[in-house]
Protein backbone atom coordinates (compact mmCIF):
# COMPACT_ATOMS: atom_id res chain seq x y z
CA UNK A 1 0.00 0.00 0.00
CA UNK A 2 1.69 3.18 -1.21
CA UNK A 3 -1.07 5.50 0.03
CA UNK A 4 -3.77 5.24 2.68
CA UNK A 5 -6.27 6.41 0.04
CA UNK A 6 -6.21 4.48 -3.26
CA UNK A 7 -8.63 5.65 -5.99
CA UNK A 8 -9.60 2.09 -6.88
CA UNK A 9 -10.53 1.29 -3.28
CA UNK A 10 -13.82 3.11 -3.79
CA UNK A 11 -14.89 0.25 -6.07
CA UNK A 12 -14.25 -2.17 -3.17
CA UNK A 13 -16.78 -0.53 -0.88
CA UNK A 14 -18.95 -3.69 -0.99
CA UNK A 15 -16.17 -5.63 0.78
CA UNK A 16 -16.99 -3.74 3.97
CA UNK A 17 -20.23 -5.73 4.06
CA UNK A 18 -18.53 -9.13 4.15
CA UNK A 19 -18.62 -9.83 7.86
CA UNK A 20 -21.94 -8.22 8.78
CA UNK A 21 -23.91 -8.12 5.51
CA UNK A 22 -27.11 -7.42 7.44
CA UNK A 23 -25.73 -4.16 8.81
CA UNK A 24 -24.24 -3.21 5.47
CA UNK A 25 -27.49 -3.93 3.64
CA UNK A 26 -29.40 -1.85 6.16
CA UNK A 27 -26.99 1.00 5.61
CA UNK A 28 -27.16 0.72 1.81
CA UNK A 29 -30.96 0.64 1.80
CA UNK A 30 -31.02 3.70 3.99
CA UNK A 31 -28.34 5.42 1.89
CA UNK A 32 -30.16 4.76 -1.38
CA UNK A 33 -33.43 5.91 0.11
CA UNK A 34 -31.86 9.13 1.34
CA UNK A 35 -30.22 9.93 -2.00
CA UNK A 36 -33.30 9.19 -4.14
CA UNK A 37 -35.49 12.04 -5.36
CA UNK A 38 -37.92 13.28 -2.73
CA UNK A 39 -38.79 16.80 -1.66
CA UNK A 40 -35.26 17.59 -2.87
CA UNK A 41 -34.08 16.57 -6.33
CA UNK A 42 -31.23 14.11 -6.88
CA UNK A 43 -29.22 17.04 -8.24
CA UNK A 44 -29.75 19.09 -5.06
CA UNK A 45 -28.87 16.12 -2.86
CA UNK A 46 -25.66 15.52 -4.80
CA UNK A 47 -24.64 19.15 -4.21
CA UNK A 48 -25.35 18.80 -0.45
CA UNK A 49 -23.34 15.56 -0.43
CA UNK A 50 -20.49 17.32 -2.23
CA UNK A 51 -20.42 20.04 0.43
CA UNK A 52 -20.52 17.50 3.26
CA UNK A 53 -17.78 15.49 1.55
CA UNK A 54 -15.54 18.53 1.89
CA UNK A 55 -16.35 19.03 5.56
CA UNK A 56 -15.58 15.39 6.35
CA UNK A 57 -12.64 15.62 3.91
CA UNK A 58 -13.29 12.22 2.40
CA UNK A 59 -11.46 11.81 -0.94
CA UNK A 60 -13.78 8.97 -1.98
CA UNK A 61 -16.85 11.11 -1.35
CA UNK A 62 -15.35 14.15 -3.11
CA UNK A 63 -14.58 11.97 -6.16
CA UNK A 64 -18.01 10.32 -6.12
CA UNK A 65 -20.04 13.50 -5.62
CA UNK A 66 -18.04 15.62 -8.05
CA UNK A 67 -18.98 13.03 -10.68
CA UNK A 68 -22.54 12.75 -9.36
CA UNK A 69 -22.99 16.52 -9.45
CA UNK A 70 -21.79 16.72 -13.07
CA UNK A 71 -23.87 13.68 -14.00
CA UNK A 72 -26.94 15.39 -12.59
CA UNK A 73 -26.45 18.55 -14.62
CA UNK A 74 -24.69 20.80 -12.09
CA UNK A 75 -21.87 23.08 -13.15
CA UNK A 76 -18.60 24.19 -11.59
CA UNK A 77 -20.09 27.49 -10.44
CA UNK A 78 -22.76 25.69 -8.42
CA UNK A 79 -20.30 23.10 -7.12
CA UNK A 80 -17.84 25.79 -6.04
CA UNK A 81 -20.63 27.61 -4.20
CA UNK A 82 -21.49 24.35 -2.43
CA UNK A 83 -17.87 24.01 -1.25
CA UNK A 84 -17.95 27.61 -0.06
CA UNK A 85 -21.09 26.87 1.95
CA UNK A 86 -19.21 24.01 3.60
CA UNK A 87 -16.22 26.27 4.24
CA UNK A 88 -18.41 29.08 5.61
CA UNK A 89 -20.18 26.79 8.06
CA UNK A 90 -16.92 25.19 9.15
CA UNK A 91 -15.27 28.59 9.53
CA UNK A 92 -18.30 30.04 11.25
CA UNK A 93 -18.44 27.09 13.61
CA UNK A 94 -14.84 27.72 14.64
CA UNK A 95 -15.39 31.41 15.02
CA UNK A 96 -18.59 31.16 17.06
CA UNK A 97 -16.66 29.10 19.58
CA UNK A 98 -14.80 32.30 20.25
CA UNK A 99 -17.72 33.02 22.58
CA UNK A 100 -16.66 29.97 24.62
CA UNK A 101 -13.15 31.35 24.67
CA UNK A 102 -14.44 34.66 25.89
CA UNK A 103 -16.62 32.98 28.54
CA UNK A 104 -13.68 31.01 29.91
CA UNK A 105 -11.35 33.98 29.79
CA UNK A 106 -13.93 36.10 31.60
CA UNK A 107 -14.43 33.46 34.26
CA UNK A 108 -10.79 33.17 35.15
CA UNK A 109 -9.80 36.76 34.73
CA UNK A 110 -9.92 39.46 37.38
CA UNK B 1 -13.94 -6.57 -20.47
CA UNK B 2 -16.71 -9.04 -21.32
CA UNK B 3 -17.21 -8.89 -25.13
CA UNK B 4 -20.50 -7.16 -25.93
CA UNK B 5 -21.67 -10.07 -28.10
CA UNK B 6 -21.15 -12.50 -25.21
CA UNK B 7 -22.96 -10.17 -22.82
CA UNK B 8 -26.00 -10.21 -25.14
CA UNK B 9 -25.74 -13.95 -25.68
CA UNK B 10 -26.08 -14.46 -21.95
CA UNK B 11 -29.37 -12.54 -22.16
CA UNK B 12 -30.71 -14.74 -24.93
CA UNK B 13 -29.60 -12.71 -27.94
CA UNK B 14 -27.17 -15.03 -29.77
CA UNK B 15 -27.43 -12.66 -32.74
CA UNK B 16 -29.06 -9.33 -32.10
CA UNK B 17 -31.37 -8.58 -35.01
CA UNK B 18 -33.18 -5.59 -36.38
CA UNK B 19 -36.96 -5.59 -36.03
CA UNK B 20 -37.74 -2.99 -38.71
CA UNK B 21 -36.23 -0.16 -40.73
CA UNK B 22 -38.36 2.84 -39.79
CA UNK B 23 -35.57 5.43 -40.00
CA UNK B 24 -32.98 6.02 -42.66
CA UNK B 25 -30.20 8.04 -41.05
CA UNK B 26 -28.33 9.72 -43.86
CA UNK B 27 -24.90 11.20 -43.22
CA UNK B 28 -24.45 13.97 -45.79
CA UNK B 29 -20.74 14.41 -45.15
CA UNK B 30 -18.10 14.85 -42.52
CA UNK B 31 -17.45 18.51 -43.22
CA UNK B 32 -18.41 20.79 -40.34
CA UNK B 33 -17.81 24.43 -39.44
CA UNK B 34 -16.91 23.22 -35.93
CA UNK B 35 -14.41 20.67 -34.64
CA UNK B 36 -15.97 19.59 -31.33
CA UNK B 37 -13.78 17.80 -28.82
CA UNK B 38 -16.16 14.86 -28.47
CA UNK B 39 -16.95 14.26 -32.18
CA UNK B 40 -16.94 10.55 -32.99
CA UNK B 41 -16.49 11.29 -36.72
CA UNK B 42 -13.65 13.76 -36.17
CA UNK B 43 -15.60 16.13 -38.40
CA UNK B 44 -14.25 19.58 -39.20
CA UNK B 45 -13.85 22.31 -41.82
CA UNK B 46 -11.15 20.44 -43.74
CA UNK B 47 -12.99 17.14 -44.19
CA UNK B 48 -13.62 16.45 -47.91
CA UNK B 49 -16.34 13.77 -47.56
CA UNK B 50 -19.66 14.92 -49.09
CA UNK B 51 -22.64 12.98 -50.41
CA UNK B 52 -23.12 13.55 -54.17
CA UNK B 53 -26.39 13.88 -56.12
CA UNK B 54 -26.43 10.28 -57.51
CA UNK B 55 -26.23 8.88 -53.98
CA UNK B 56 -29.00 11.23 -52.86
CA UNK B 57 -31.12 9.97 -55.73
CA UNK B 58 -30.65 6.43 -54.43
CA UNK B 59 -31.76 7.64 -51.00
CA UNK B 60 -34.86 9.18 -52.60
CA UNK B 61 -35.58 5.96 -54.48
CA UNK B 62 -35.38 3.92 -51.27
CA UNK B 63 -37.48 6.43 -49.32
CA UNK B 64 -40.14 6.34 -52.05
CA UNK B 65 -40.26 2.60 -52.72
CA UNK B 66 -39.55 1.11 -49.30
CA UNK B 67 -42.10 3.15 -47.29
CA UNK B 68 -39.58 4.46 -44.80
CA UNK B 69 -41.42 7.08 -42.75
CA UNK B 70 -38.47 9.05 -41.34
CA UNK B 71 -35.23 10.27 -42.89
CA UNK B 72 -32.78 11.61 -40.32
CA UNK B 73 -30.11 13.90 -41.79
CA UNK B 74 -26.79 14.18 -40.02
CA UNK B 75 -23.11 14.95 -40.64
CA UNK B 76 -20.69 16.76 -40.00
CA UNK B 77 -22.96 19.68 -40.50
CA UNK B 78 -25.50 18.35 -43.04
CA UNK B 79 -26.33 21.93 -44.08
CA UNK B 80 -22.82 22.29 -45.56
CA UNK B 81 -23.59 19.75 -48.25
CA UNK B 82 -24.25 21.87 -51.37
CA UNK B 83 -27.26 19.67 -52.25
CA UNK B 84 -28.85 19.73 -48.78
CA UNK B 85 -31.87 21.80 -49.83
CA UNK B 86 -32.44 19.60 -52.90
CA UNK B 87 -32.59 16.44 -50.80
CA UNK B 88 -34.87 17.94 -48.14
CA UNK B 89 -37.30 19.36 -50.70
CA UNK B 90 -37.46 16.08 -52.62
CA UNK B 91 -38.01 14.04 -49.46
CA UNK B 92 -40.77 16.34 -48.28
CA UNK B 93 -42.34 16.07 -51.71
CA UNK B 94 -42.52 12.33 -51.15
CA UNK B 95 -44.30 12.91 -47.85
CA UNK B 96 -41.36 11.70 -45.79
CA UNK B 97 -40.84 13.15 -42.30
CA UNK B 98 -37.45 14.88 -42.37
CA UNK B 99 -35.44 15.24 -39.20
CA UNK B 100 -32.24 17.25 -39.46
CA UNK B 101 -29.47 17.53 -36.90
CA UNK B 102 -27.91 20.95 -36.59
CA UNK B 103 -25.03 22.37 -34.62
CA UNK B 104 -26.91 25.74 -34.80
CA UNK B 105 -23.80 27.85 -35.49
CA UNK B 106 -23.72 26.71 -39.13
CA UNK B 107 -27.02 28.53 -39.70
CA UNK B 108 -25.19 31.84 -39.21
CA UNK B 109 -22.43 31.00 -41.70
CA UNK B 110 -22.35 33.18 -44.85
CA UNK B 111 -24.85 31.92 -47.40
CA UNK B 112 -26.74 29.73 -44.94
CA UNK B 113 -29.09 32.18 -43.23
CA UNK B 114 -31.91 31.38 -45.66
CA UNK B 115 -32.12 27.95 -44.00
CA UNK B 116 -34.17 29.31 -41.07
CA UNK B 117 -37.07 30.06 -43.43
CA UNK B 118 -36.34 26.94 -45.50
CA UNK B 119 -36.77 24.75 -42.40
CA UNK B 120 -40.07 26.45 -41.59
CA UNK B 121 -41.34 26.16 -45.15
CA UNK B 122 -40.56 22.43 -45.32
CA UNK B 123 -41.64 21.63 -41.73
CA UNK B 124 -38.28 20.03 -40.92
CA UNK B 125 -37.93 18.60 -37.41
CA UNK B 126 -34.74 20.05 -35.90
CA UNK B 127 -32.52 18.38 -33.33
CA UNK B 128 -29.96 20.95 -32.28
CA UNK B 129 -26.80 20.37 -30.27
CA UNK B 130 -26.51 22.40 -27.09
CA UNK B 131 -24.39 20.67 -24.44
CA UNK B 132 -25.21 23.15 -21.66
CA UNK B 133 -27.01 26.37 -20.86
CA UNK B 134 -23.84 28.24 -19.90
CA UNK B 135 -21.27 29.80 -22.20
CA UNK B 136 -18.06 28.54 -20.60
CA UNK B 137 -18.88 24.86 -20.93
CA UNK B 138 -20.31 25.10 -24.46
CA UNK B 139 -17.36 27.08 -25.80
CA UNK B 140 -14.87 24.74 -24.10
CA UNK B 141 -16.31 21.75 -26.02
CA UNK B 142 -17.45 23.38 -29.27
CA UNK B 143 -15.04 26.30 -29.72
CA UNK B 144 -14.96 30.01 -28.82
CA UNK B 145 -18.15 31.89 -29.65
CA UNK B 146 -20.23 28.75 -30.21
CA UNK B 147 -22.61 29.48 -27.33
CA UNK B 148 -23.57 33.02 -28.35
CA UNK B 149 -24.05 31.94 -31.97
CA UNK B 150 -26.19 29.01 -30.83
CA UNK B 151 -28.38 31.35 -28.79
CA UNK B 152 -28.81 33.67 -31.76
CA UNK B 153 -29.82 30.75 -33.99
CA UNK B 154 -32.29 29.50 -31.36
CA UNK B 155 -33.81 32.98 -31.00
CA UNK B 156 -34.37 33.16 -34.76
CA UNK B 157 -35.93 29.70 -34.81
CA UNK B 158 -38.18 30.65 -31.89
CA UNK B 159 -39.29 33.79 -33.74
CA UNK B 160 -40.36 31.60 -36.68
CA UNK B 161 -42.40 29.43 -34.34
CA UNK B 162 -39.96 26.56 -33.78
CA UNK B 163 -39.97 25.22 -30.23
CA UNK B 164 -43.00 27.25 -29.13
CA UNK B 165 -45.64 25.62 -27.00
CA UNK B 166 -48.34 24.08 -29.18
CA UNK B 167 -46.34 24.63 -32.39
CA UNK B 168 -45.84 21.74 -34.80
CA UNK B 169 -42.48 23.22 -35.83
CA UNK B 170 -40.43 20.81 -33.78
CA UNK B 171 -37.25 22.05 -32.10
CA UNK B 172 -35.45 19.67 -29.80
CA UNK B 173 -32.09 20.00 -28.06
CA UNK B 174 -29.37 17.40 -27.78
CA UNK B 175 -27.16 17.32 -24.67
CA UNK B 176 -23.89 15.48 -24.36
CA UNK B 177 -21.55 15.58 -21.35
CA UNK B 178 -18.57 17.93 -21.36
CA UNK B 179 -16.13 15.30 -20.16
CA UNK B 180 -15.55 11.75 -19.01
CA UNK B 181 -18.83 11.37 -17.20
CA UNK B 182 -22.31 10.10 -18.04
CA UNK B 183 -25.29 12.25 -18.99
CA UNK B 184 -27.86 13.17 -16.34
CA UNK B 185 -31.32 11.64 -16.26
CA UNK B 186 -33.12 13.13 -19.23
CA UNK B 187 -36.31 14.55 -17.70
CA UNK B 188 -34.74 16.45 -14.76
CA UNK B 189 -32.13 17.87 -17.14
CA UNK B 190 -34.83 18.89 -19.61
CA UNK B 191 -36.63 20.73 -16.77
CA UNK B 192 -33.37 22.44 -15.77
CA UNK B 193 -32.58 23.51 -19.37
CA UNK B 194 -36.14 24.72 -19.91
CA UNK B 195 -36.05 26.88 -16.79
CA UNK B 196 -32.53 28.26 -17.31
CA UNK B 197 -32.80 28.94 -21.05
CA UNK B 198 -36.18 30.65 -20.57
CA UNK B 199 -35.09 32.76 -17.59
CA UNK B 200 -31.63 33.70 -18.86
CA UNK B 201 -32.26 34.00 -22.60
CA UNK B 202 -36.01 33.73 -23.28
CA UNK B 203 -35.45 30.60 -25.38
CA UNK B 204 -38.03 27.86 -25.84
CA UNK B 205 -37.69 24.29 -27.07
CA UNK B 206 -39.82 21.15 -27.12
CA UNK B 207 -37.75 18.22 -25.84
CA UNK B 208 -34.21 17.68 -24.63
CA UNK B 209 -32.42 14.44 -25.48
CA UNK B 210 -29.33 13.17 -23.69
CA UNK B 211 -26.57 11.37 -25.54
CA UNK B 212 -23.66 9.57 -23.94
CA UNK B 213 -20.24 10.33 -25.45
CA UNK B 214 -19.17 7.26 -27.39
CA UNK B 215 -15.58 6.17 -26.60
CA UNK B 216 -14.40 6.49 -30.20
CA UNK B 217 -12.97 9.26 -32.40
CA UNK B 218 -11.86 12.49 -30.74
CA UNK B 219 -13.55 11.56 -27.48
CA UNK B 220 -11.51 8.36 -27.30
CA UNK B 221 -8.35 10.40 -27.90
CA UNK B 222 -9.35 12.69 -25.04
CA UNK B 223 -10.08 9.72 -22.74
CA UNK B 224 -6.68 8.24 -23.46
CA UNK B 225 -4.77 11.53 -23.14
CA UNK B 226 -6.45 12.26 -19.81
CA UNK B 227 -6.00 8.69 -18.46
CA UNK B 228 -9.78 8.29 -18.20
CA UNK B 229 -10.22 5.56 -20.81
CA UNK B 230 -10.04 2.51 -18.54
CA UNK B 231 -12.33 3.93 -15.89
CA UNK B 232 -14.83 5.16 -18.53
CA UNK B 233 -14.96 1.77 -20.23
CA UNK B 234 -15.21 0.06 -16.83
CA UNK B 235 -18.16 2.26 -15.93
CA UNK B 236 -19.86 1.53 -19.27
CA UNK B 237 -19.57 -2.18 -18.60
CA UNK B 238 -20.67 -1.90 -14.97
CA UNK B 239 -23.69 0.17 -16.04
CA UNK B 240 -24.89 -2.34 -18.66
CA UNK B 241 -28.70 -2.35 -18.49
CA UNK B 242 -30.42 -5.32 -20.17
CA UNK B 243 -33.68 -3.34 -20.35
CA UNK B 244 -32.13 -1.11 -23.03
CA UNK B 245 -31.54 -3.95 -25.51
CA UNK B 246 -35.05 -4.15 -27.02
CA UNK B 247 -34.97 -0.41 -27.80
CA UNK B 248 -31.47 -0.11 -29.27
CA UNK B 249 -31.63 2.27 -32.24
CA UNK B 250 -29.78 -0.12 -34.56
CA UNK B 251 -32.86 -2.39 -34.41
CA UNK B 252 -35.00 0.16 -36.26
CA UNK B 253 -32.48 2.34 -38.10
CA UNK B 254 -30.00 2.06 -40.95
CA UNK B 255 -27.13 4.48 -41.35
CA UNK B 256 -26.22 5.58 -44.89
CA UNK B 257 -22.74 7.02 -45.28
CA UNK B 258 -21.83 9.96 -47.53
CA UNK B 259 -20.60 7.46 -50.16
CA UNK B 260 -23.76 5.34 -50.01
CA UNK B 261 -22.40 2.49 -47.90
CA UNK B 262 -24.70 1.03 -45.24
CA UNK B 263 -23.95 0.71 -41.52
CA UNK B 264 -25.86 -0.35 -38.40
CA UNK B 265 -25.29 3.11 -36.89
CA UNK B 266 -23.31 6.33 -37.29
CA UNK B 267 -20.76 5.08 -34.73
CA UNK B 268 -20.01 1.97 -36.78
CA UNK B 269 -19.73 4.27 -39.79
CA UNK B 270 -17.13 6.37 -37.98
CA UNK B 271 -15.04 3.23 -37.43
CA UNK B 272 -15.63 1.89 -40.97
CA UNK B 273 -17.44 -1.22 -39.67
CA UNK B 274 -20.01 -1.97 -42.40
CA UNK B 275 -23.03 -4.27 -42.21
CA UNK B 276 -22.14 -7.93 -41.69
CA UNK B 277 -20.92 -9.85 -44.78
CA UNK B 278 -23.67 -11.24 -46.97
CA UNK B 279 -26.00 -8.29 -46.36
CA UNK B 280 -26.62 -5.44 -48.82
CA UNK B 281 -23.67 -3.08 -48.48
CA UNK B 282 -24.80 0.05 -50.34
CA UNK B 283 -27.95 2.15 -50.71
CA UNK B 284 -28.12 0.91 -54.31
CA UNK B 285 -28.47 -2.67 -53.01
CA UNK B 286 -31.06 -1.70 -50.36
CA UNK B 287 -33.44 -4.60 -49.71
CA UNK B 288 -36.03 -3.69 -47.06
CA UNK B 289 -37.03 -7.27 -46.24
CA UNK B 290 -33.49 -8.48 -45.67
CA UNK B 291 -32.41 -5.36 -43.78
CA UNK B 292 -35.48 -5.26 -41.51
CA UNK B 293 -34.45 -8.52 -39.85
CA UNK B 294 -30.69 -8.36 -40.37
CA UNK B 295 -28.23 -9.51 -37.73
CA UNK B 296 -26.43 -6.52 -36.23
CA UNK B 297 -22.70 -6.12 -35.96
CA UNK B 298 -21.68 -6.01 -32.29
CA UNK B 299 -18.61 -4.14 -31.10
CA UNK B 300 -17.16 -3.03 -27.75
CA UNK B 301 -18.39 0.56 -28.13
CA UNK B 302 -21.97 -0.84 -28.22
CA UNK B 303 -21.73 -0.69 -24.42
CA UNK B 304 -22.17 3.06 -24.92
CA UNK B 305 -25.79 2.49 -25.99
CA UNK B 306 -26.69 0.09 -23.15
CA UNK B 307 -25.30 1.96 -20.11
CA UNK B 308 -27.75 3.24 -17.50
CA UNK B 309 -30.90 4.51 -19.17
CA UNK B 310 -29.38 3.69 -22.55
CA UNK B 311 -28.36 6.15 -25.24
CA UNK B 312 -29.44 6.76 -28.81
CA UNK B 313 -29.83 9.51 -31.37
CA UNK B 314 -33.33 9.89 -29.88
CA UNK B 315 -32.02 10.24 -26.34
CA UNK B 316 -32.39 7.78 -23.49
CA UNK B 317 -33.89 4.35 -24.25
CA UNK B 318 -35.60 3.50 -20.93
CA UNK B 319 -36.97 5.79 -18.28
CA UNK B 320 -35.16 4.45 -15.22
CA UNK B 321 -31.69 3.39 -14.16
CA UNK B 322 -31.04 -0.38 -13.81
Amino acid sequence: MSHYYEEKDLERFQEVGQNRPDLFDNFMNYYQGVMAAGALTVREKALIALAVAHTVQCPYCIDAYTRASLENGSNLEEMTEAVHVAAAIRGGAALVHGVQMRNVAAKISM
Amino acid sequence: MVPFARQLESLGYPDLRAVEVSTLQVNLGWRCNQACKHCHLQAGPERPEQMAIPTMQEVLRVAATCCIPVVDLTGGAPELNPHFEYLVAQLRGLGVHVRSRSNLTVLLEPGKEHLFEFFRQHRVELICSLPYYQEEMVDRVRGPGAFQKSLEALRRLNRLGFGQEGSDLELHLMYNPGGAFFPPMQKPLEDLFRRELAQRHGIRFHRLYTLLNMPIGRFQDYLQRSSNYDSYMGKLLASFNPATVPGLMCRSLISVAWDGRLFDCDFHQALNLPLLPGLPQTIGEFDPEILATRPIRLEEHCYGCTAGSGSSCGGRIVSGEP
